[in-house]
This record gives structure tokens, sequence and C-alpha cells, in this order.
């Protein structure tokens, strides 16, 4: 099977060896790559950053590490996140604050918090309480698509970001390190598209779970060995190609901010249902064009994010009937034939646009599914069991 | 004779607990509660003064050959009581019979029920004269699975059948739980005596202990069901402020106190005197309390007492991320399909609820030395070893009391502050 | 049940309110405008100087919750697909308009003509316009209030706002009135907001008085309806302040404290400052378990989610905009987490309180998610314990009575504890 990867000989990877480094950092809840980077890089610094959106481009120019925080999943013991939230607030600020608590994220010298909803808002005040020499900043970005006020405001933000990271760095960008760093996260963003292109022409042949934990370890690699990494899987891929089953093909909606333990994501493939289509990690791809190269390289950053055409729980939407289109332009996108509502309990964003995506997908003719989980849910049997029936369903009824 | 009384309404279980002129414990009792709580803090009262008229039994009797004898008749006692309760609760199932049977079974009732009964007092008989077992006193868990067995001995299907006999059981046992009857020390102690052959210097001191004048001079009252009690207010004091009063007076050293209870866990921190400086429960949800390992012993078909020394046989702690008690039936059984053992289960449950207590600890202020654990959790040696690991790893070490009274540390909170009130 | 307070103001308020939903009731006949916004960042000159009627859905969902009306809407909204985990102000309001948008006071709530989302302090704000929006087919504008991250309200922020406001929010106003954006009169507008303010501080201020003349939460949210709703910058409202602050210093004067549901609370045993907003379906009972034990607050926090004017900030007519985007960015739920302890440890100390009680509500993630680091640093700072209760706005099956009272009354024994312990 692995024949052909051999014969183009040299250095090629296996498909396993591919996934099991990426596994073994997704695994990492301490972060070697992160500090094994830092201790190559004297100097350098690691920036932290929590989802949804953060601009990754800036801190790289500043000389940071850009480190994607989603929590500890289904692989931390919460002992001290616990007693800074209620029950009924989400897991993922629980599961941040245990690994900052335990040491793990003392590698961080800076930690931006996405405009995502009001509880990654206020763990921003809380870090600058617990980590008083941390840099901490809130990113709130623009919520219209105006072309004034909204980029001017935007690119305004950038800029007092890029001064502050680099006051902490030492390392103030000049405007062609900051294009050669957007340069690089253009091709970050070009090489997660092919990713999900491929997945989506042969689903089979890119298992979610395999693209997830490569994802998860660009969240904390440099970006030239995320794309190297992700180019090694492609090229595993094509030498090691794998047979199609009659699963349906899904679009999994909710699950941009808290992420699904791995498990979860296993028992729906698992289940008879191809993902082609999620909002995992979204961030990494949240700019859905190149940003251009030329003219003031904040400004161009800042025009591509109000120019992007992201549609997302944590944007405004500022179509009447954008909500209402999503599943359907998704679904058609991704040539699937159901939406699974995969949402963290108390999430706020996903859990409110829920019933608008839903009415949109089932006017639409669109079978859906919801279930709720958390970063740690102990048990898929249930997931399993409805991700199944749910697939069975698909093909009694003829894809839509 | 002077004394005080402390009263801890809890949810499960009510306990009272009286206090001698000089502060010292005279007598405990403990019952289930119900839903009549005047009556449950009755029964309770009556049972600690019953035990504080044998702690003076046993001070008078103390030194002489009587000495060895009242621990005999403390059971013989305890016998008389429930003979008493199941007389009544006969004569309850008699007239119930009568009243609401089927006319043609009526006469076959009246001769099973009373066999049944015939045979449970049989059986109390022959346990009396064998060594002492442990088992719950509350009539009902004594009487109860007794009935039950025999009941489904003598029944008959097509007439007087289990069904009809365990029917008429439960609606007698309720009344008979919730009536006040006579069980006082004077009541039963005189045939008590009897049983034990009337040893002549026990006489004395059972008669010294009979008309000693035992006067309680304040009650004060605590726990989950206080404003139930009919207490004017300054007699009310909170569960928090008695528990922390009661676990500095049984550890003088404490700091920290956490109680696992039934419904409710609490972190409280204690300044030198006892004096509550701040406290924490839990939230809304019951995740972490004693009643969740109530229900994973029901899902696991085992007693409540089960559970703690089969998890101490882990060896290998499985990592359980669901505290609630709504889901823990299926997290358990998708375990136990997956094939891991229930021990290991098991220890990985009791992390669980005791990192849920941590959190409360660390909303509370931390743990200080010296850090007391009570509550009904604290009887189980699963719970103790996890808490005492987690204690160690995040705070460092630390004096860890656990008193074999620990379940009476609001009562004993509450009595200290009736004697304060009496002072 | 304890007599209706019969004071002027109280009655004055009542007709104002009852005044207004007749208008908007009237409002399809009339031809009268109405812009639905939220309290948090609410432009109400601005709307006011346009003509157009203001209507603010959390108002609607309190008044639900202490009409008992919320549990059925909510019941309504989560038959409909929302989950039981979100905000239940968003749900009461949906399950209202689903049962026929009947208001809480008994009239009809007209449609609204603009949904002016003014994002303040509340990401669920931007979804309960993009679900009402999804109803009523109306134009929506989004005025975004930058969060006060850092703590301050930094220039830039101040220019973005300004500049929606010039951009987006006054010619939305603008097409659905028909009306040219006319700043003389939004300056009237402000200097009567103005005028209101200065009383509603100094009733605020009274706090620091012993006995409290008022209750600066369960009281005062009472006392700050009008002018977190639609009466800012109105003559009713100046006149309603006035009367309010006559009252109160009256009853300084007399050394009287608050009047509670079971009477006047004179006699005060215990001062608090409070965090969060009150759970409105059992607000009487829960202001009785306060002032059962003689408990009066001082001061909230909640009462400053429509505007913080007690530490200064007053609208200004010079600059009719911008000091609408200074009172924006200064709301309550507006500011971070370090200016939150920072205000109530100043509230703890200058309104010379006993201690200090989180109420977290679950529907609220802006007020809630933090509540325990709040409590943790203030208690730091200020060497007190703090009492922690959770409940909800308005889903009725969020507020055990038995559990609250139970943790406030060992609160309560504790600072007597406390006390006795300090004087022994």
């Amino acid at each position: 099977m692995a024949t052909r990867g051999e014969d183009a000989g040299r250095q090629a990877l296996t498909r396993a060896a591919v996934v099991d480094r990426a596994r073994e950092i997704y695994d990492d809840l301490d972060f070697g790559v992160v500090r094994q980077w830092l201790a190559e890089h004297p100097g350098g610094k690691a920036g932290g950053y929590l989802p949804v959106y953060a601009p990754r481009e800036v801190l790289h120019a500043c000389g940071f590490l850009p480190v994607g925080i989603h929590g500890g999943g289904d692989r931390l013991e919460i002992i001290r996140g616990d007693a800074f939230y209620q029950s009924y607030i989400c897991h993922l600020p629980r599961s941040v604050i245990e690994l900052a608590q335990s040491g793990r994220l003392d590698m961080l010298s800076a930690v931006l918090f996405p405009s995502t909803c009001d509880v990654i808002r206020n763990l921003s005040g809380m870090w600058k309480l617990l980590y008083p020499d941390v840099y901490v900043r809130y990113i709130d970005v623009p919520q219209t698509p105006d072309p004034g006020a909204a980029v001017d405001f935007w690119a305004g933000e950038l800029e007092r970001l890029a001064r502050d990271l680099g006051d902490v760095s030492g390392h103030e960008p000049g405007d062609d390190e900051l294009r050669q760093s957007i340069a690089l996260y253009n091709d970050v963003r070009a090489m997660v598209r092919t990713l999900y292109a491929v997945r989506q022409e042969r689903p089979w042949d890119v298992p979610t779970e395999e693209l997830y934990l490569l994802l998860r370890a660009g969240e904390s690699l440099p970006p030239e060995e995320f794309i190297a990494l992700a180019r090694g899987y492609l090229a595993a891929v094509e030498a090691e190609p794998r047979r199609p089953r009659d699963n349906s093909r899904v679009v999994i909606v909710g699950a941009f901010c808290e992420q699904p333990p791995l498990g979860l994501i296993k028992s729906i493939e698992r289940a008879g249902c191809y993902i082609v289509d999620d909002d995992f990690l979204l961030g990494n791809r949240f700019l859905t064009h190149d940003v251009p190269l030329d003219g003031d390289p904040l400004r161009a950053l800042a025009a591509a994010f109000v120019r992007n055409d992201q549609h997302t729980s944590v944007l405004y939407e500022i179509d009447p009937l954008g909500k209402r289109r999503l599943m359907r332009d998704r679904v058609a996108a991704a040539h699937a034939h159901g939406v699974i509502f995969a949402t963290p309990s108390f999430c706020d964003p996903a859990l409110l646009d829920q019933p608008m995506l839903r009415a949109g997908a089932e006017d639409a003719g669109i079978p859906c599914i919801a279930f709720k989980y958390a970063e740690n849910s102990g048990q898929f049997q249930q997931f399993r069991e409805q991700a199944g029936t749910f697939s069975d369903s698909i093909k009694l009824w003829g894809a839509a | 004779m002077s004394c005080v009384v402390g009263i801890d309404l809890g949810s499960t279980t009510t306990k009272a607990l009286i206090l001698d002129e000089r502060g010292e414990v005279l007598g405990r009792g403990i019952t289930n509660s119900r839903s009549n709580y005047d009556l449950a803090a009755a029964v309770a009262k009556t049972e600690a003064f019953i035990n504080a008229r044998f702690s003076l039994v046993e001070q008078q009797a103390a030194g002489t050959d009587a000495a060895g004898v009242v621990g005999r008749l403390r059971r013989a006692f305890v016998m008389e009581q429930l003979l008493h309760q199941l007389r009544h609760l006969e004569q309850l199932m008699l007239a119930e019979v009568d009243a609401s049977a089927p006319r043609e079974l009526t006469a076959a009732f009246h001769v099973a029920l009373t066999e049944i009964c015939r045979q449970i007092t049989a059986e109390e008989e022959q346990r009396f004269k064998q060594p002492p077992m442990l088992r719950s006193d509350f009539f009902r868990d004594a009487v109860g699975s007794a009935f039950m067995r025999i009941a489904e001995q003598i029944g008959d299907p097509n007439g007087v059948s289990f069904d009809r006999l365990v029917g008429m059981y439960d609606k007698c046992i309720i009344r008979v739980e919730n009536e006040p009857l006579a069980l006082d020390f004077r009541d039963h102690i005189g045939t008590a005596l009897r049983r034990v052959g009337n040893p002549p210097g026990l006489v004395d001191a059972v008669e010294y202990a009979v008309v000693k004048d035992l006067d309680p001079r304040a009650t004060v009252g605590t726990g989950y069901g206080r404003a139930r009690l009919p207490f004017p207010k300054e007699q009310i004091r909170s569960e928090i402020l008695c528990h922390g009063l009661g676990a500095h007076a049984m550890f003088p050293g404490t700091r920290t106190v956490l109680d696992i209870g039934g419904q409710d866990t609490k972190a409280i921190q204690v300044d030198s005197e006892g004096i509550v400086t701040n406290f924490q429960m839990n939230d809304r949800c019951a995740a972490g309390c004693g009643r969740y390992l109530g229900y994973i012993a029901d899902e696991m078909n085992l007693g409540l007492h089960e559970l703690g020394p089969l998890a101490e046989q882990s060896k290998r702690c499985v990592k359980i991320n669901s505290t609630c008690t709504v889901f823990a039936g299926a997290e358990l059984r998708e375990r136990l399909s997956l094939g891991e053992k229930r021990e290991d289960i098991l220890a990985g449950l009791h992390r669980a609820i005791v990192i849920r207590s941590m959190s409360l600890l660390a909303r509370s202020g931390g743990v200080s030395d010296e850090f007391t654990f009570t509550g009904g959790v604290a009887k189980n040696a699963a719970a103790v070893h996890a808490i005492r690991d987690l204690v160690q790893e995040n705070y460092g070490q630390r004096t860890l009391n656990i008193s074999p009274e620990s379940i009476y540390t609001g009562a004993l909170g509450a009595a200290l502050f009736a004697h304060r009130m009496a002072a | 049940m304890a007599t209706v307070q019969k004071d002027r103001s109280m009655l004055l308020q009542k007709e104002m309110i009852a005044n207004h939903f007749a208008r908007l009731e009237q409002a399809p006949e009339t031809g009268e405008k109405v812009v639905y916004t939220f309290v948090p960042g609410n432009l109400t000159e601005l709307i006011r100087s346009f003509g157009a009627l203001p209507m603010l859905p959390e108002i609607n969902a309190l008044q639900s919750g202490m009409r008992k009306q919320s549990g059925d809407y909510i019941a309504e909204a989560e038959r409909a697909g929302h989950s039981e985990d979100v905000c239940t102000y968003v749900k009461c309001d949906i399950g209202m308009m689903r049962s026929g948008n009947i208001g809480p006071g008994g009239t009809k709530l007209p449609k609204p003509d603009l949904l002016l989302l003014s994002y303040t302090g509340c990401y669920t704000f931007m979804k309960w316009f993009e679900l009402l929006r999804e109803e009523y087919q109306c134009p929506t504008v989004m005025f975004h209030v930058p969060y006060q991250g850092d703590g301050v309200l930094e220039p830039e922020h101040r220019r973005y706002m300004l500049r929606q406001l010039r951009e987006q929010v006054i010619p939305a106003l603008e097409k659905v009135t028909g009306r040219r954006y006319d700043e003389d009169r939004l300056r009237e507008h402000l200097v009567r907001s103005a005028r209101a303010e200065d009383d509603l501080v100094a009733v605020l201020q009274a706090g620091k008085l012993r006995p409290s003349p008022i209750d600066g939460y369960f009281g005062t949210v009472y006392y700050v309806g009008p002018i977190f709703s639609a009466f800012r910058g109105t003559e009713e409202g100046v006149e309603y302040y006035r009367a309010l602050r006559e009252e109160v210093d009256e009853r300084a004067a007399l050394g009287l404290g608050p009047v509670t549901p079971d009477g006047p609370l004179n006699d005060q045993k215990y001062r608090l400052v409070v965090e969060g907003p009150p759970n409105w379906t059992s607000f009487r009972d829960f202001w009785k378990m306060f002032s059962d034990e003689r408990a009066v607050v001082v001061a909230s926090t909640y009462t400053k989610v429509g505007g913080t004017y007690d530490f200064g900030f007053r609208h200004d007519p010079a600059d009719p905009l911008g000091t609408l985007a200074d009172y924006c960015s200064g709301c309550y739920t507006n500011l971070n987490l370090p200016s939150r302890i920072d205000m109530l440890v100043r509230y703890i100390h200058e309104y010379q309180a006993d201690g200090f009680l989180i109420n977290s509500v679950k529907s609220c993630n802006s007020f809630s998610a933090g509540q325990l680091m709040i409590l943790r640093e203030v208690e730091k700072r200020t060497g007190i314990p703090g009492a922690f209760i959770e409940s909800d706005l308005v889903d009725p099956r969020y507020f055990s009575a038995a559990n609250i009272k139970n943790r406030l009354e060992s609160y309560f024994q504790m600072i007597d504890a406390r006390r006795l312990g300090k004087t022994a």
C-alpha cells in the first residue's frame, strides 16, 4: 500500500508517521514544541491567543511564536480551574486556567483574547490580575463590514498591537517584516484550504481525525514547520490512497471555540459520516482570501478582515438573510447531505445562532441533528448512536 | 443537673447532642429525617437523652461488677424499643386490613401478618442472644428486610400475596415513623433490666439515672431544615457557624473545615476561636455531594458503605470527567461496557467528587493547617484517601482530622451555642 | 403583603410608563416611529431627537419576570428550539413575541421600525437583534461600542464610535423617521439628561448616610428605571428625579430608612454592597430575605448598567455625539474586570459596608464569568469576606429560595460572629 511513497524515496514520511507526530504535539499539554523553539531562538517570545480569530501575523512579525490556546480537552484534570467558574459556564476557560495555574503556560509573554464571547472577554481581565507580568490584550474586532470606519479602527488596533508586542519583545517590526509574516500566513491559510479541499473531494483519504490533529499541531508549530508537515501529509495521502465507503457527507457546525474531544470526531466518522466541512479551529482560515502584500501591511490586513466573507457566530451578520442562507450555502459548497450542530454546552455564540441556522437548513430541506458536548465529554455512545442513525436516515431517504 | 441541647436537622439525618454543665458531651441521638421535621427532631432528642442517661448509668456503674453489663443492657433496651414499635406496626396493619382489605381476605391477612410479626420477634430474641452485630438502628431498616423475606416465604400468590403484604407494610410503616411513640428511657428500661437478669449493682445505677433530673436550659437548632423547627429565631444558627464551632471543639487547631453531606458541600474557614471567617457552599448543582455516591451505589447494586472499601482496592484510577448526578449512571455503564474494572471506576469517581470540593475550598480561601473533614462522606476511606492526596498536591502537608463522631459536628456546634446562651 | 409605597415619585413613574406604553400601542396609528434598543448604551436622546419612541426589550423581559409571565414565555421559546443554556431575557422576549406580543403592562407592543443594536458590554445583544430581525424583517443598525479592555476609553475607540454614529446610526434614523438630524434638538435633550443625572447621583450617594434612606439595589432598580429606559433627556425624567431626590432628602433629614416590601427599614443592622443583577421572578421574596435580617444595600453595580454617573460623568450638551460615545463606553458591563473590582472596593470603603454579596445569574455571562475572581480579589483588598449566591434573571426554575436564604442567613450570622469576635 505504501510503496509509492517509498519509491519516491528520500525522506518521505508515512501517513502514520505524520499523524503520530501531530498527535504527539496535540497530546503534549506542556507545549514541548513551543519550549523547544524558545530554547533554540534566544530573544524569541511565545504569544498565546484564544479562539477564534487573532492576527497571528502581527505576533509573528514582532518575534513571537504564535501559540493557540484551546484548553486541555479530555486530557486534563480540572482541580484549580473550577474554583474560578460557576457550573453554568462552558468548560474551556476552566481548562485554560488550569493549564495556566499549573505552570503549563508560563512560557507565554503575551496572551490575546479575541472578542469571541463575554466569557473569553472577561478572562482577559482575569489574566491581567493573575499574571501581571504577561502582556494581555482583548482583541475587539470590528463588527460591521464598513470599509471606512471599520478598516480605520481595526488598522489602528493592529498598529497598537504591533507597537505593544514590539515593546514586549524588543522588536517592533518594519513594513517588510510585517509583509513577510503576512505572506507566510497567506501560505498557511492556503495550505489549510488545500487540506480542506482534498478532504472535501476525498474524505476517505483525509479522515477528519487526521486533519484535525494536523491543524492542532499547526496551532503550536512555527508556520514553516506546519507547512512542511502538512505537505508531508498530503504526499503520504497520495502515496497511500484509501478506498471510499458508503458514508454520508456532513458539515459540522458550532465547534469553533471550545474544541470537541478527539473521540467525538472519531465517533462521528465511525458512525458512517464523512465530515466534509467543519468549523473546528476556525481561526486558522478565518481570512478566506490572501492578504495583499502591497501598500501598508497592517491596513492591508485590516482591510482583508473587513472585506472577508467568513460568516460565523462571533461576527455580526449584516445581511438580514445571511443566517438563513448560511447552511444552504455551506452544504452546497461542500456537496454535503446534512448538518450536525455539535455545540459546546453553554456556548452563547453557537447556541444563540443555532435556531436561525437550523431554520435556514430545514427550509432548504437539509437534514439536521444537534447535540452538545464539552471538551472533556467522556462518553461517546450517545453521539455515535445519533450520528449513525442520522447517516442511515440520510442514505435511506436519499441525498438532499 | 442542667444541660443544653443542639439539634441538627439535615437533609437525610437529624442529629441531637446533649452537653452537661461543663460542656462535656452527655449523649447523642440520630434518626432519619422525614417529612415531619418536628418529629424527627423529637426522636433524635429522645435518643440523645436515652444515651445521656446510659452515660449516667455507665458513670455510676464504673468500677463495679455491673460495669460489664451496661453494654448488654443497652442492647436489650434497643430491642425493647424495636419490639414496642413492631407491636404498634402490627396493630396498625391489622386495623388497616379490617378497614380496607377485601372481606374474603381479612382472616388470611390477619394470620399472615401475625405470623410475620411473630417470626420477626423470635428472630430479634434470637439475635439478642448472639454476639452483637452492626446494623442500622433505624426501625425501618431493621425490620423492613425481615418483613420482606418472611412475606416472600408465606405470601400466597392466589390470596394474600407478597405484594399485598408489602403494600400493607408500606402503608403503615410511614405512620409508625411519623407518630410519637413511647420510646423513652423510662418506658423500656425496666423490661430491659429484667431481660439482663436485674443485676443488683446495675439496678442501683439505673435507678440513679432514671430519677436524675436532666433539665435542658437551652436548645439551639441548625441544619438545612432549621427554619422548620418550632424555635424562636435566637435559637436558630446556620449550619455553617455550627460546623465551624463544632469542628473547632473537636479539634481546636482546626482552621479549615470541609463538610460533604448528602445534599451539599461546605468549605469553611475558622479562626483560633472557631469563629467562621469565610465559607463557600456548592452551587445549585448537587454534583460532588454524598447523594452522587448514593446514585452510584444504586447503579452498582451496592450498599453505600461498600463503595469506599471497593474503591480502595483499585490499582489504576480511571479518570472520570462528569460528576453530574444525572449522567453518573450513563458514564458508569459506558465505562463498564468498555471493560474497566469496578474498583478502578469507583476510585475515579471518588477522586472526581473530591475534586469538586477542592474548588469550593479554593473559593473559600484554601486549605490551612489543621484541616478537618466532616460529614457522611468523611466515613468513606476512598474519599479520605483522595482528599489527602489532593490537599498534599495542592497545599502541601496538612494535618487531616477526622472524628468518628463527625456526623455530630453540626449538632455539637449548636449545643455549644446553646451552652453559651445558658451561661 | 406589605402596603404599596405611595410616594409621589412612584406615582409619577407609573404614570410615565403607562403613558409611554399607551403611545407605543398607538404608534401604528399615529405613525410615531419605534426604535428598539438595549439598556446599556441606549441612545435615548438621539432617538428622541428624531421624534421616535424607544423600546427596551430587557425592560419588557424583567417586567414579565416580576409579573410571573416569564416562565411560560421561556418555555415557548425553548419549544421553538432555543437552548436551555442561553440568556433567559432573550427567550422571554421571543416567547412573548410568539405569544402575541402583549407587553407586561397588558398593552400591545408595536413592531420596531428600526433595531438599533447598541452593542455595549454584552455579546448576547448581537444575537438578540439578529433573532428579532428574522421575525420582523426590519432595518437594523449595528453600533459597536468597543470594550474597555484596558480599563479606559481609548481616543481611537471614541473616534470609531463617533464615525459610526455619523455614518451609520444617524443616517439609519434619518431614513426611518424621514427627519434630518437636528443637533440643537439633541442638545436640549442632553441638557435635561444632565439635570436628571445630578439628582440621581444625589439619591445614589444618600446610601452613604446612616441609616441609609435608600436601598441601593432593590429600591434603586426602581429609581434607575426611567433614566435607563425611555426617559433620559425628557421633561418627565427631570421631574421624576427632582421629586425622587426631594423624597430621599426628606427621609434622610428624618433619619428614616427605605421602604421595603415589609415597610420601612429604619433600624439597619447590616450594610451591604451588591454585585450582579437581581432575580426578577422572586424579586420581593429575595428583597425580604434582606429586610428580614435588617440588611440594607448601600450601593450596587447593577444600578450602573444603563450608565455610570456617580464618578462624575454627565451627558454634555457641548459635545453631543462625543458625550454619547463616552456614556456608552462607561456603562458597567463595558468595564473590564479590574475596573469592576476597583469599583466594588471603592463602594465598600466609601459606603462603609459590612459585607458584599455577589448574585451570580446563570443567564448573563457578561456579568457572571469571572465573578468568583472578583469575589477573591475584593476579599483580598478589603479583608471582608463576601457572599456568593446563584440565581437567574427571569427563569423561575432557577431560583431556589431555601438555598439562597440559607446562605444569606449563614452570611449574616458570620458577620455577627466576626463583630463579636472583634469586640471581645
